[in-house]
């Protein structure tokens, strides 16, 4: 189904905001169907099987490493294809979205980067630019078509000198969302450093003034209101992987 | 068979890989179903949910968890079971020969309220029910990594109409394997005989049938 419900949000599975603030790590595991199937006490919850799914999530997300091919492309679509409204996604809701002052915007940069002075806006809208076409996936099932402008992620890593052999690169917002991604992922040629959405500069609720835009992941590793990058080879984890979303989360 | 076996206490029906393959296989699919209809609920393709103490994983993380993990168990083992059943002849013997007409004829039956079930052998129908399920656990896998990777593996999520049918196809191949664990069950509530066999593998001398019997 193409059409999402409203008020659903991807970063944040809209109808788990509530729920979460109830909840630590995965609480409340099991319910009646299974617990039928697997005896009396909540086995979610339970420690043993907790290490177990964990374990099981790491694994997966070597398993997603040796199957992503930095070569291959997500499919592109005609303009006809797009979604709209495109939906909002967060993990709070559209009025909530963060405002960001574009005239002492900085990107700070950090960890194994060479050049790291901070970037103003002018000077990101100078890097060359490419638009795509491409279906943003959401970790909840539903999926959307949108149009994004921007630099490839490549070319602005490969500016400022990052290290290219180091493990992740790491973002901090500034609605205090976080998340990081792997470096394979990150010199794909279609993870876009994006600040246009459908040619117009990305608006609040799309992420101003940058979102990093990844066709290859799914959505909530696409981080918006981007205000500080950094490379580590320290896993740096993220707002919903540390919650037990696979940290990986490729598509 | 040597006449000595044949006259042993006891008649091996079910290898025990396939009692093994399914055994583990029950285990997976419940976890997959249940966790399943949890990560559905996230985003519903039909106009309704699923109840929430029907489900596994207490959120959508702990659902993905549980169905990312229990996959593995359904593959691995799916792969021996299959292997294991073409390459030893178990589909050939136990599935074949398939005819339509012996479909027909046991339809019939049915209708009125007769049933074949000689112990060891499966009756037309039940062959049918059994390779249809192995198709559905095929395809749910198919689609299923066609939604996990719709990226990665695009050319199996077009064979699918797109990452948004083949949701719909996991669905739908999900909907028939929860209607054959019904009528799965249900069979074996009306023939509870079937049931010590699946786990001891062999079928006490007293349920054996007499040739050619159908009852």
């Amino acid at each position: 189904m193409n059409k999402p419900r409203p008020l659903i949000f991807d970063a944040m599975p809209g109808r788990q905001i509530e729920r979460i603030e109830r909840r630590l790590f995965l609480k409340r595991g099991l319910s009646l169907g299974a617990l039928a199937l697997l005896s009396g006490c909540n086995v979610t919850e339970h420690e043993s099987v907790q290490r177990m799914l964990m374990a099981m999530s790491k694994w997966n997300d070597r398993v997603q490493g040796w199957l992503f091919d930095p070569n291959k492309l997500a499919p592109t679509y005609p303009e006809s294809a797009i979604t709209r409204p495109f939906p909002f996604n967060a993990y709070y809701s559209e009025e909530e979205a963060p405002i960001v002052d574009p005239h002492s915007y900085r990107l700070e940069l950090g960890g194994l980067i060479r050049d790291r002075k901070p970037w103003t806006l002018p000077e990101l809208y100078a890097l060359p630019q490419v638009s795509q076409i491409t279906r943003h996936v959401c970790v909840e099932g539903w999926s959307a078509i949108g149009k994004w402008t921007g630099t490839p992620f490549r070319v602005f890593l490969e500016r400022v000198g990052a290290d290219l052999g180091a493990k992740y690169v790491g973002f901090m917002c500034a609605d205090k969302y976080y998340t990081s991604i792997d470096m394979a992922t990150a010199l794909h040629p279609q993870t876009q450093l994006s600040f246009k959405y459908a040619d117009q500069i990305l608006p609040a609720k799309y992420g101003f003034p940058m979102k990093l835009r990844i066709p290859t992941k799914l959505g909530f590793k696409n981080p918006k209101h981007i205000m500080a990058i950094f490379v580590t080879n320290t896993y740096p984890g993220g707002y919903w992987e540390d919650q037990g979303y696979n940290w990986f989360s490729g598509s | 068979m040597s006449l000595g076996s044949a006259s042993a206490a006891s008649l091996r029906i079910h290898p025990l890989i396939v009692r093994v393959s399914h055994w583990l296989n029950a285990l997976a699919i419940l976890i997959m179903i249940f966790s399943g209809w949890r990560i559905y609920d996230a985003s519903p393709i039909f106009p309704f949910e699923f109840p929430d103490y029907l489900t596994l994983g207490g959120w959508l993380a702990g659902a993905l968890q549980w169905h990312f993990a229990a996959m593995w168990l359904l593959v691995v083992n799916g792969l021996i079971y299959v292997l294991y059943g073409v390459l030893s002849g178990h589909y050939r013997r136990s599935f074949f020969p398939l005819r339509l007409d012996a479909i027909l004829h046991e339809f019939a039956n049915l209708l009125h309220g007769r049933v074949s079930h000689a112990l060891g052998s499966y009756n037309p129908i039940q062959r049918l029910a059994y390779l249809i399920v192995i198709l559905l656990g095929i395809t749910l896998v198919l689609s299923g990594m066609a939604i996990w990777k719709p990226v990665q593996f695009q050319e199996l999520a077009g064979l699918m109409g797109g990452y948004d049918s083949a949701r719909v196809v996991h669905f739908i191949a999900m909907a028939g394997v929860v209607g054959f664990i019904v009528v799965h069950l249900l069979m074996v509530a009306l023939v509870p005989r079937t049931l010590p066999p699946m786990f001891t593998g062999r079928l006490p001398r007293s349920a054996q049938p007499v040739d050619g019997a159908e009852h």
